[in-house]
C-alpha cells in the first residue's frame, strides 16, 4: 500500500516535471532568422486600438510579402511603460530595429546615441513631404532622430444639440473663438447645473503649454549661447487665466473635471452636463464607440490668439536603433510605410492626422463626418510643442509645473504666485542640467 | 451577553465591510467586461449590464494573443513555484534546524534582500541574463522569479519546520530511522501544508508580476498575462476599457481558482493528528 502510494506520488511528480519542462520548451527563443540569408528587422509598434492595429500588421504583411529579402516581424509594444522598456532594451543591445514613439521621449534616446541620425539616411521624396515645422520636433543638436508622422491637435468636442439651442456662433478653423469669445460662450452655456466646458487637467502642463502657442506663449526661451530659462510672459498667460477664470469666476467650467483625465469626462458629456470638452482628436474614436444613441457631438477649433490657431504637438515617430547593421533596409521599410498612402492608413486606423503634405490631400480626411475636416483644416498650425528639447524638462514639469498649474487653475494660489513658481523654482531646475 | 452581542455584531460589520472593499474592484470588472462600449460612457453606471455583450472577451483575443500569454503565465509561474519550493524547503529545513549564528545572519540577510527595490535590479539582472542568452526566454524569467521568491519562500517555510516538534524527528530516530528517512516519511508529510503554501504564494507572486517581464520579455509571443493587457493602453493613459476589463477578468480567474481548490490545505491544522494527546 504504501510503496503504491510512493509510485503514485512518484508519477504525479514525473508529470510535474514533464509538463514544466514542454511549457518552458514552447516558451524558449528561437532563432531570430538572420542567419537563413535574410535579414529580419524587429518593428516595434505601439499602435493600441482595433483599427490601428490591424493598418500595422496588414502593412508589414504587404511588405513581408514583396521583400522576401529583408523580413519585417511585428512586435507589440504598449505606450504605457515604453520609455523604461526602450531604455532597458537600449542599455542591454536588445532594442528593436524600428522603433515607435513620440518625439517628447526622443530627447533622452537621441542624445544618448541609442538612435541613429536619420539626415543622411531618409529619401528625399520623405524629407519634403514632411514640414520642416515637423522635422524641428525630432531634431535634437545636428541630428534627425525620427520621423515623425503622426499627430493631433487639441480640438473642442462639442455637443451640438446645446450649441444650436443656444444660438452661439459656430466657428470655424476659417473664424474660430478668441479666448475672450470661448469665455463668454462657455458662460452662455452654463447654467441648471450644466457647464459651459470641462478642462480635464490631470496633466495640465502639456496642454498649458502647446495651446499657449496661439496668443504667443513660449515660456522656454534660449539665448544665444543656447541656455534655456522660463520666462511667463504675457502670452503665456492667456490659456491659464481663461480656465481659471471659467473655473473661479464665471462657474462655466466644472472643478470636479480638473484632476482628471480626458476619458473620464466623457460620461458627463454624454449626459449634457458640459456642452464642451477639449481633448486630442483621436478622442473621437471613443466618443463615437461610447456616445449614446443619437447623440448629436461636433468637432471644433480650440480658441485662437494673436498667433492664431497655432498649438504644440509631440507626432508619433518612427526612429531607427543606432545599433542595427542594417540602417538602409530600415530606411527603406520607413519610405514604404510612409507612402502617402500608407500614411492616410495609418492616420485613419489612429484617428489622428498624418505629417505629410500628400497624404494630408487625401479625400477621406476631408470629410465631416466624424470632425475629420476640421481638425486637418488645423494641421497647418501645429507647432513643436515647446518643452520639446528643454534638457530638464521632465523634472521642472513634475516637481514645478504640474503642482504649480494645479494649484492655480482651483484657485488657491494667483498669477503672481503662479508666475513666481515657475520662474524661480522652475529656472533652479533647469540651470542643474545646464551646467 | 448584550455587550457580547454587540461585540459580535460590530465584528460581522467590520468583517462584511472588509469582504465589501475586496471584493469591489473585482465585481466591478467583471461588470465593465460585460457592458457594451455605450454603457461604459454611461454617467450613472449600473452593477448589471443593461445589454450584456461578449464583444469584449472576441475583441481582446483578436487583438492580443491571450492564450499565449497564458501558457508563457503559467509556465513561469509554475517553474518559479516549483523550483523555489525545491530550493527553500531544504535550505528552510537547515535554517530551522540548526540555530546559530550563521543562521541568524542568513535570515537577517534574506529579510533585507526583500527590501531591494526592483529598478534597481533591473539593469544589472538585464545584462547577466543577456549574457546568458535568458532575454526574452521563458526559463531567465523563471530564473528571476525564483530568486525573487526565494526569500519570502525560506521565511515562510522555516516557520513552518519550526512548527513541527524535533521530538516527532527524535522518535524516529529511536525507531532506527535514518535522517533521510526521518525527512521524507515524518517531516515531509507534516511540511505539505506549508509547502503549498509556499508554491502558491510562489506561484501568484510570479503570476500576477508585470515589471520584470515587461523588461526581459521582447515579443509578444513570449510575453506574459500581465504584459500584454497594458497592449490595451494608448498613450496619455487612454484606455480600451471594456477589453481591457475582459482580459483582465480572465487573467485573474487561475489564481482565484487555485486559491480555492487548496485554501483547505493551507487553512487545516498543520499537526492534526500528529501527535497524541
Amino acid at each position: 500500500m504504501r510503496t503504491r502510494t510512493r509510485t503514485r506520488t512518484g508519477t504525479r511528480t514525473a508529470t510535474l516535471f514533464a509538463a514544466l519542462a514542454l511549457l518552458l520548451a514552447g516558451c524558449s527563443p528561437g532563432g531570430d532568422g538572420r542567419d537563413d540569408g535574410r535579414i529580419t528587422l524587429r518593428f516595434q509598434s505601439l499602435a493600441w486600438q482595433e483599427e490601428s492595429v490591424e493598418a500595422n500588421k496588414e502593412l508589414v504583411r504587404e511588405w513581408n510579402a514583396t521583400h522576401p529579402d529583408v523580413r519585417v516581424e511585428y512586435v507589440q509594444g504598449s505606450w504605457d511603460s515604453v520609455h523604461d522598456q526602450l531604455l532597458t532594451s537600449f542599455e542591454g543591445g536588445e532594442a528593436p530595429d524600428i522603433i515607435h514613439d513620440a518625439s517628447d521621449d526622443l530627447a533622452d534616446f537621441a542624445y544618448g546615441g541609442y538612435l541613429a541620425d536619420l539626415s543622411g539616411l531618409l529619401p528625399e521624396r520623405l524629407k519634403s513631404d514632411i514640414p520642416g515645422r515637423s522635422w524641428e520636433t525630432v531634431t535634437f543638436g545636428d541630428g534627425v532622430y525620427g520621423v515623425p508622422f503622426l499627430q493631433e491637435p487639441r480640438v473642442l468636442i462639442a455637443n451640438a444639440d446645446l450649441l444650436r439651442t443656444s444660438g452661439v456662433r459656430v466657428p470655424t478653423p476659417e473664424h474660430p473663438w478668441t479666448w475672450a469669445e470661448f469665455r463668454q460662450v462657455t458662460k452662455r452655456l452654463s447654467g441648471d447645473g450644466r457647464y459651459g466646458v470641462a478642462w480635464p487637467l490631470k496633466e495640465p502642463v502639456s496642454a498649458t503649454l502647446n495651446l499657449s502657442l496661439s496668443s504667443g506663449g513660449r515660456m522656454f526661451h534660449r539665448d544665444a549661447d543656447g541656455k534655456v530659462t522660463v520666462r511667463f510672459e504675457e502670452g503665456d498667460e492667456v490659456m491659464p487665466r481663461t480656465v481659471h477664470d471659467q473655473v473661479g469666476t464665471d462657474r462655466s467650467a466644472s472643478s470636479d473635471t480638473l484632476g482628471s483625465g480626458g476619458s473620464d469626462t466623457l460620461p458627463g458629456f454624454f449626459a449634457g452636463k458640459y456642452a464642451m470638452v477639449p481633448l486630442g482628436f483621436s478622442y473621437r474614436q471613443q466618443i463615437e464607440q461610447q456616445a449614446p444613441e443619437g447623440f448629436d457631438w461636433q468637432v471644433l477649433p480650440a480658441p485662437a490668439g494673436t498667433e492664431g490657431l497655432a498649438q504644440g504637438v509631440s507626432p508619433q515617430t518612427l526612429s531607427i536603433a543606432e545599433d542595427t547593421p542594417y540602417k538602409k533596409e530600415a530606411v527603406a521599410f520607413l519610405d514604404f510605410l510612409l507612402q502617402p498612402d500608407n500614411m492616410v492608413r495609418l492616420a485613419l486606423g489612429d484617428w489622428m492626422l498624418p505629417t505629410g503634405t500628400r497624404a494630408l490631400k487625401d479625400p477621406a480626411l476631408h470629410t465631416d463626418e466624424d470632425g475629420w475636416a476640421t481638425g486637418t483644416a488645423l494641421a497647418g498650425h501645429l507647432r513643436s510643442a515647446p518643452a520639446q528639447s528643454v534638457r530638464g524638462y521632465a523634472e521642472w514639469k513634475d516637481k514645478v509645473a504640474t503642482p504649480a498649474l494645479q494649484e492655480y487653475y482651483s484657485g488657491a494660489i494667483g498669477m503672481a504666485e503662479l508666475r513666481g513658481r515657475l520662474e524661480e523654482d522652475g529656472n533652479l531646475v533647469l540651470a542643474r542640467y545646464q551646467r | 451577553m448584550r455587550t457580547s452581542t454587540t461585540a459580535r455584531a460590530g465584528q460581522y460589520a467590520a468583517l462584511l465591510a472588509y469582504l465589501v472593499f475586496l471584493a469591489f474592484p473585482f465585481l466591478w470588472l467583471i461588470s465593465t467586461a460585460f457592458k457594451p462600449a455605450r454603457e461604459l460612457g454611461s454617467l450613472h453606471p449600473t452593477w448589471i449590464p443593461r445589454d450584456p455583450t461578449l464583444d469584449n472577451f472576441r475583441q481582446a483575443f483578436d487583438e492580443q494573443p491571450l492564450l499565449q500569454a497564458a501558457l508563457n503565465s503559467l509556465a513561469a509561474a509554475l517553474g518559479a513555484a516549483v523550483i523555489a519550493v525545491l530550493v527553500a524547503t531544504p535550505m528552510a529545513y537547515v535554517m530551522a534546524r540548526r540555530r546559530g549564528r550563521l543562521g541568524r545572519a542568513v535570515t537577517g540577510w534574506v529579510v533585507v534582500s526583500q527590501a531591494f527595490p526592483f529598478v534597481l535590479l533591473i539593469i544589472p539582472l538585464f545584462l547577466v541574463l543577456k549574457n546568458l542568452g535568458l532575454i526574452n526566454s521563458v526559463p531567465g524569467l523563471v530564473m528571476v522569479y525564483v530568486v525573487w521568491s526565494l526569500p519570502f519562500a525560506l521565511w515562510m517555510l522555516t516557520g513552518y519546520v519550526r512548527a513541527v516538534p524535533a521530538e516527532l524527528e527524535e522518535a524516529a530516530a529511536v525507531d532506527g530511522a535514518g535522517r533521510l528517512r526521518t525527512l521524507v516519511s515524518v517531516t515531509a508529510p507534516l511540511l505539505a501544508p506549508g509547502i503549498v503554501a509556499t508554491a502558491l504564494f510562489a506561484f501568484i507572486t510570479a503570476w500576477n508580476e508585470f515589471f520584470f517581464a515587461l523588461i526581459l520579455l521582447k515579443t509578444p509571443e513570449r510575453q506574459t498575462l500581465p504584459v500584454i493587457l497594458t497592449h490595451f493602453i494608448g498613450a496619455e493613459g487612454v484606455a480600451d476599457l471594456g477589453p481591457l476589463a475582459a482580459a483582465a477578468f480572465l487573467a485573474t480567474l487561475p489564481s482565484l481558482v487555485i486559491f480555492a481548490l487548496i485554501q483547505r490545505r493551507i487553512t487545516g491544522g498543520m499537526l492534526a493528528g500528529a501527535v497524541k494527546s
